[in-house]
């Protein structure tokens, strides 16, 4: 059984207008999501700005207003808050955000951010508490002189692991990472990655990993799904995704990506610019006359598309000649 | 935007009606009642129990507001107990008088702020700016009516100046005599309420150029090769008069507010004035009445800054 | 590297800012020629001193704040000894600028088009009328669909990747020679972002201005860029053509944040970590390898002690010694490819 299966999760914000400010229409931030994370995998979900990605996120977590849909943990939906209050949820799902510094309370200790989360819900003694922050600190590599500092007196990057220490705290089952190194340089990006994978080669922890960046996903995911305007548009492991994709969204997202071989760089314009061009012109094959994804398909057990079933299989059969 | 401004108003009309019962319910706690010790000292408890009852204040109490609501709208605020006159005669006119007062304070506010906001924000940390913030700071550590006093007693007495007492002098006689003697009476109440209106304008003003100075879109005006006075006439003024702007809606409640002050320490025959003498009478009609004014004329100043700046700000204009 | 068609030249250009009532180098003797027809991509992490020079080029910082020496030869005008009257014969109409965060770097209460046809009024005698037609002109060439109603929106109305366009718009609105863009697309989704870098390459091509690309995007600079100069903690500390150093990388610096990137081949593996962190300004070293810190395993006969800039190929420069006999610690034992 899945860790946590979510099931035709929407999320849908009213627009008011007119004079009576009534409710005209919805801004469909995530419209009938699904998909399962398992435990002890990383699950990427990558979608660009306005994609619903984070709007996701902020569901499993339970911030988010939930419109319908279920998910699922230990048997029940927690989207009602009574459910998570039974299953002690926001013991076992903890968050890591983009910005470390407006996340963490500048006039609060780090042994008191990182303790937050232990007082809510283990009630340890002063001692054991203390033991515990400094454990976490030295899982992510920081001083016990941290202890005693404020949060604007460390870098992003230690920051970021002051964040991912908080979210560890309470030994959880699933921490959601809402693009966690995209405010990060390079070599901090790294740090803070490694770090994220130690600590779940160590504690088994599940990642929902929340990103733009397929460079960062395709490091950090075994399986990853692409959301566009609200829906998914594919689901695969690594090897199918960044190997075969199917959906053109997809291979736009791919396309773009810089790569860092100057030696095919002409090619590699040469093909994004074609894979722009099939994306103008070829709307509605890959769209529903609204323009929206259609409901994804499964073409192999690990991959599934949102293409018409004729398609789907089409495109399946092409990509897999070219394999062979 | 008529449309914003429509659903504004009507928003309003709940607010007046919790705000005339907010009114109504305070003055009926106050202690006391118009009666005792006010006609005569000596007064017949029967008698002051008779005139309650004639007045209908025995009454439950919204049986008493719905009187009071129905004569409102007849525009029958009561008789004043203390002046035995109609309150609305005796509220319109002082009410002129005090809306000259606001007026003339608040043009002369903005004459003095705006130059001097602007000037210690583009010369920041320069002499002039530390001399403006000193005053600032000075004078919003003084309370108002303390500077209405030391004015009065400067400018009115010593200098001899300045008239001390009420809006006009007996002795005027036409309409240019009559309306210099009031400009003559208004001057030192409205230059003093300018004196300690002027400093959070002036230093939210500053702060705004400031903020505007270092902002990317005056980088990248500059990077266009803009110079330098025309960057802050086309770019810095504009966004930073912005909130200013806004503000002066609020400004007019603020205004009005002082006016409290001024009025008492001025004998200013204004609604202050009229208001502070009517608490100390326990004139309930009066101090009910004035209430509602001051009330409904702080929503009306708060709708004209919601209203100003959907006007100045484009990111508010577009709905 | 002097050659005819440099039009612009960066001889010892250094900028310290004022800290606590003393001045710190953010960049120390920069050199640097850009040619018409190429990009020079300047590529660090945040702190390294890329922005400074940017910066100190279009000559936007507060002489009471800071201290610049140098030279930067402009076709044949020094603009460090510049006055502001004279700047802004330079700024918009010679030199353009694309700023980094195309919210914040618009005016908020103007139209598109004030905005645009503001750097025409300072550079330009046209008339009202051609000034529109030139606004239109530009907000197509930089790929916005429908240029007559960008024109009258103001900035908020506009997406993210829209308003980097009209930045665009504006720095290329008098043809500079030269056009600074800083971190053009990092607050943009990639595929916006490959729009926007795409765009700038039509517009060198067209203009044959010199462009100089700054970002802490490798993938970016890797496809984007002619010539690549590395800076690190405020030095340029490896320089060449985009060939050169992608492949053939020689710093230090230049390797280890190549091989911190997530890529194809390191799916399964840690990355690797650069160890410490970039020196504060207070804290640089005033002599001595600045990276030498963060690569303790080499030892200190390697460095140099006043590193200077080596030729390791025609037009490939790389600072230090270090680099001659340079390893991660796992290479260590074998042999230098």
């Amino acid at each position: 059984m899945s860790l946590i299966e979510i099931k035709d999760l929407k999320v849908h914000y009213p627009i008011r207008s007119g004079f009576w400010n009534r409710v005209t229409d919805s801004v469909r931030a995530v419209d009938g999501v699904s998909f399962n994370i398992e435990a002890g995998e990383t699950y990427g979900l990558v979608g660009e700005s306005g994609s619903g990605k984070s709007t996701t996120g902020k569901s499993v977590v339970g911030l988010e207003k939930v419109t319908s849909g279920a998910i699922m943990y230990k048997g029940r939906d927690i989207t009602k808050a009574e459910n998570r209050r039974k299953l002690d949820y926001n013991h076992d799902v903890q968050m890591i955000f983009q910005d470390s510094l407006s996340s963490l309370n500048p006039r609060k200790r780090i042994e008191d951010i990182i303790a937050e989360p232990l007082r809510n819900f283990e009630h340890l003694s002063k001692d054991d508490e203390k033991l515990r922050v400094l454990q976490l600190l030295d899982i992510v590599g920081l001083d016990a002189d941290a202890l005693y500092k404020y949060p604007h007196q460390f870098s992003g990057g230690q920051r970021q692991r002051i964040g991912v220490a908080r979210a560890v705290a309470t030994n959880p089952k699933l921490i959601i990472a809402d693009e966690p190194v995209s405010a990060l340089d390079l070599s901090v990006q790294a740090q803070v990655l490694n770090f994220m994978k130690k600590i779940q080669r160590e504690f088994g922890i599940s990642y929902l990993f929340i990103s733009h960046d397929l460079g960062v996903v395709r490091h950090m995911c075994n399986n990853i799904a692409i959301m566009n305007r609200g829906r998914l548009v594919e689901i695969g492991t690594r090897d199918d995704i960044y190997n075969h994709p199917l959906h053109i969204y997809t291979k736009r997202l791919l396309a773009a990506i810089p790569e860092t071989n100057v030696n095919s760089r002409e090619a590699h314009r040469a093909s994004r610019l074609a894979v722009e061009e099939v994306y103008r012109e070829q709307q509605s094959k890959y769209y529903d006359e609204q323009g929206e994804a259609y409901p994804l398909v499964q073409v192999t057990p690990t991959h599934a598309v949102a293409l018409p079933e004729n398609v789907a299989q089409q495109l399946a059969r092409q990509e897999g000649e070219v394999q062979a | 935007m008529w449309k914003t401004i429509l659903r504004r108003f009507l928003i309003m009309i709940p607010e007046v009606i919790i705000l005339s019962i907010l009114v109504f319910l305070l003055a009926k706690a106050m202690p006391g009642d118009p009666f005792t010790g006010s006609i005569n000292p000596k007064a017949d408890p029967a008698q002051i129990h008779h005139l309650m009852k004639i007045n209908g204040l025995y009454d439950p109490w919204y049986q008493q507001y719905w009187n009071w609501v129905v004569h409102l709208f007849h525009g029958n605020l009561g008789n004043s107990y203390q002046y035995q006159e109609p309150v609305t005669r005796l509220i319109g006119g002082r009410a002129a008088n005090t809306l000259w007062l606001a007026l003339f304070t608040m043009i002369l506010t903005y004459v003095f702020a705006l130059p001097m906001g602007v000037y210690a924000g583009r010369h920041e940390g320069k002499l002039p700016d530390t001399i403006i913030r000193v005053y600032t700071y000075v004078t919003y550590c003084i309370p108002f009516f303390v500077i209405l006093v030391i004015g009065i007693w400067i400018f009115g007495y010593v200098l001899g100046w300045f008239p001390t007492t009420g809006s006009i002098s007996s002795d005027a006689n036409g309409w240019i005599q009559t309306l210099g003697s009031r400009f003559y009476h208004i001057l030192l109440p409205g230059l003093l309420g300018a004196l300690f209106g002027t400093v959070n304008i002036v230093q939210y003003l500053r702060s705004e150029v400031i903020d505007a100075k270092h902002s990317d879109y005056v980088r990248t005006a500059r990077s266009k090769g803009v110079p330098s006075k025309d960057i802050y006439r086309h770019h810095i003024f504009r966004n930073s008069l912005l909130p200013i702007a806004a503000f002066a809606g609020y400004s007019i409640t603020g205004l009005l507010n002082g006016s409290i002050f001024t009025e008492t320490v001025f004998s200013y025959p204004g609604m202050g004035l009229l208001f502070v003498n009517s608490i100390s009478y326990r004139d309930y009609t009066v101090i009910t009445a004035l209430v509602l004014i001051y009330g409904i004329l702080n929503l009306i100043g708060t709708l004209l800054s919601d209203i100003i700046l959907s006007i100045v700000d484009p990111r508010i204009r577009i709905q | 590297m002097e050659t005819a068609s440099n039009f612009l030249n960066i001889k010892d250009v250094s900028t310290a800012f004022k800290i606590d009532g003393h001045y710190y180098d953010a960049i120390s003797h920069i050199n640097l020629q850009v040619q018409h027809d190429e990009i020079l991509a300047i590529v660090g992490e945040s702190g390294c001193g890329k922005s400074t020079l940017a910066t100190t080029i279009m000559g936007l910082h507060d002489p009471a704040e800071t201290k610049i020496s140098g030279e930067v030869d402009f076709e044949g005008t020094n603009l460090l000894k510049l006055d502001e009257q004279g700047y802004n014969q330079f700024r918009g109409a010679k030199i353009g600028m694309i700023f980094q965060d195309p919210l914040s770097a618009l005016n908020p209460l103007k139209r598109i088009e004030e905005q645009i046809s503001e750097v025409m009024d300072y550079h330009t005698d046209l008339s009202t009328e051609d000034k529109h037609k030139r606004v239109i002109e530009l907000l197509d060439q930089v790929g916005i669909v429908n240029p007559q109603r960008t024109a009258r929106q103001f900035p908020h109305e506009l997406s993210g990747g829209m308003r980097q366009r009209v930045i665009i718009a504006i720095a290329i609105a008098c043809k500079p020679d030269l056009i600074i863009a800083d971190e053009p697309t990092t607050a943009l989704d990639v595929t916006i972002q490959a729009q926007i870098l795409d765009v700038l390459r039509d517009i060198q091509k067209e203009n044959h201005a010199g462009i100089i690309l700054i970002t802490h995007d490798l993938g970016v600079v890797a496809e984007t860029a002619d010539r690549v100069a590395v800076m690190y903690a405020g030095q340029i500390v490896e320089q060449g053509s985009v060939e050169q150093v992608f492949n053939t990388p020689e710093h230090p610096y230049t390797r280890s944040l190549l091989r911190s990137m997530p890529q194809r081949d390191n799916e399964n593996d840690d990355l690797y970590v650069i160890q410490g962190n970039v020196p504060s300004l207070q804290k640089m070293p005033a002599t001595g390898d600045r990276f030498a810190p963060r690569i303790p395993w080499v030892p200190a006969e390697a460095h140099e002690a006043n590193p200077t800039m080596h030729e390791v190929a025609p037009g490939h420069e790389v600072r230090c010694t270090c680099y001659k006999t340079f390893q991660f610690p796992d290479e260590q034992g074998s042999v230098k490819a």
